[in-house]
């Protein structure tokens, strides 16, 4: 080979849930931003094709003519991904997508998560699993915020869910990838794309979850909190890329020895 | 009559239906999403779909969340 030809790399193929494939995996949420302008100008540095928003009511009486959310993220250039946030039981989380579903025109791809307290945001696995089983029934494509359990995650790729999301520590905790060996468990067994959701706090972490094999990253917290959110986003794209990157490329062994990187032979002394 | 919409009381004429409450509102033409006793109403079905006294009504719309 010539010195100048450079082997071309295999481009990453992407991220594909439900049959659609999606060039990054960075996810990203809209929440706690200082404004729309903020959102619009974070969502775009962090090159994310995918974008939560939660579903609320109405403020009767204000302002109908504010700017709205999706004016800033427009369905034409993202993936709306419509959550539960907030939801304690199954019931509400169906009745919420069922809703979001009529607001976005028919949309079918949904994050569920249904909680267990207010405390922990850890999710109730049982209401979850009782949710899923509804919406796929209902033929939504659910993506799902669940627990770090390869078992009850078993449980929602058999009721045919078309991503699993176990948290890598406590929402918006910025904690990190607590338990990598979980994680690890849970992507060899899947047979749909698994994503981190929530936990991150910087752009290392996001790396470790790509290493570990994870099909994407969900963040919201470690951007919108950061001090320059614009930033940040563009710091986790990189991440999530690096990351991926390097899962592909498949890093060394570790071992507790050293190991020179210049050859020994030829030494001058 | 009196329906309780987003949680609230509401008062609106006798027959009205949802087309008329939600131009009422200033949301005709909105990124809304309505149902009605938690039933979800397709906009194209606003107009005729009759409010009775103690409907409840919900208004929802997407912002911003993670």
């Amino acid at each position: 080979m010539n010195m100048n030809d450079t082997p071309a790399l295999t481009a990453d193929t992407g991220l594909t849930i439900a049959g659609k494939t999606y060039g990054s995996r960075l996810l990203v949420g809209s929440g706690k931003y200082k404004d729309l302008d903020e959102t619009r100008l974070a969502t775009e540095a962090s090159g994310a094709d995918i974008i939560t928003v939660a579903i609320r009511r109405v403020n009767i009486g204000q302002d109908p003519d504010a700017p709205s959310l999706l004016d800033a993220v427009p369905p034409s250039r993202y993936t709306i991904l419509p959550n539960t946030a907030g939801c304690y039981n199954a019931e509400d989380a169906v009745y919420t997508l069922q809703l979001a579903r009529e607001l976005l025109n028919g949309h079918k791809l949904v994050k569920l998560e249904v909680l267990g307290d207010e405390k922990t945001l850890f999710p109730n696995m049982p209401e979850t699993l009782k949710a899923a089983a509804t919406l796929v029934k209902d033929g939504f494509d659910v993506m799902v915020y669940c627990s770090d359990d390869p078992i009850q995650a078993r449980m929602l790729e058999d009721i045919g869910v078309v991503a699993v999301m176990p948290l890598a520590s406590l929402i918006g905790s910025g904690m990190g990838i607590l338990n990598p060996w979980n994680l690890s468990l849970i992507i060899e067994q899947a047979r749909v794309p698994v994503l981190v959701d929530a936990g991150v706090g910087t752009a290392s972490d996001a790396a470790i979850a790509m290493e570990l094999g994870c099909d994407g990253v969900l963040m919201n917290t470690a951007i919108a909190g950061a001090r320059d959110p614009i930033r940040m986003a563009r710091a986790m794209k990189l991440a999530v890329e690096a990351g991926r990157e390097a899962f592909l490329a498949g890093r060394v062994p570790k071992r507790f020895a050293a190991s020179p990187s210049s050859p020994m032979a030829g030494r001058v002394v | 009559m009196q329906i309780e919409l987003n949680g609230k009381p509401h008062v609106l004429a006798d027959g009205a239906d949802l087309a008329q409450l939600i131009a009422a509102l200033e949301l005709t033409g909105k990124a809304v999403a309505v149902a009605v006793n938690r039933q979800v109403v397709p906009s194209q079905s606003w107009a005729g779909r009759v409010l009775a006294d103690a409907d409840r009504v919900d208004v929802v719309r997407a912002i911003g969340g993670g």
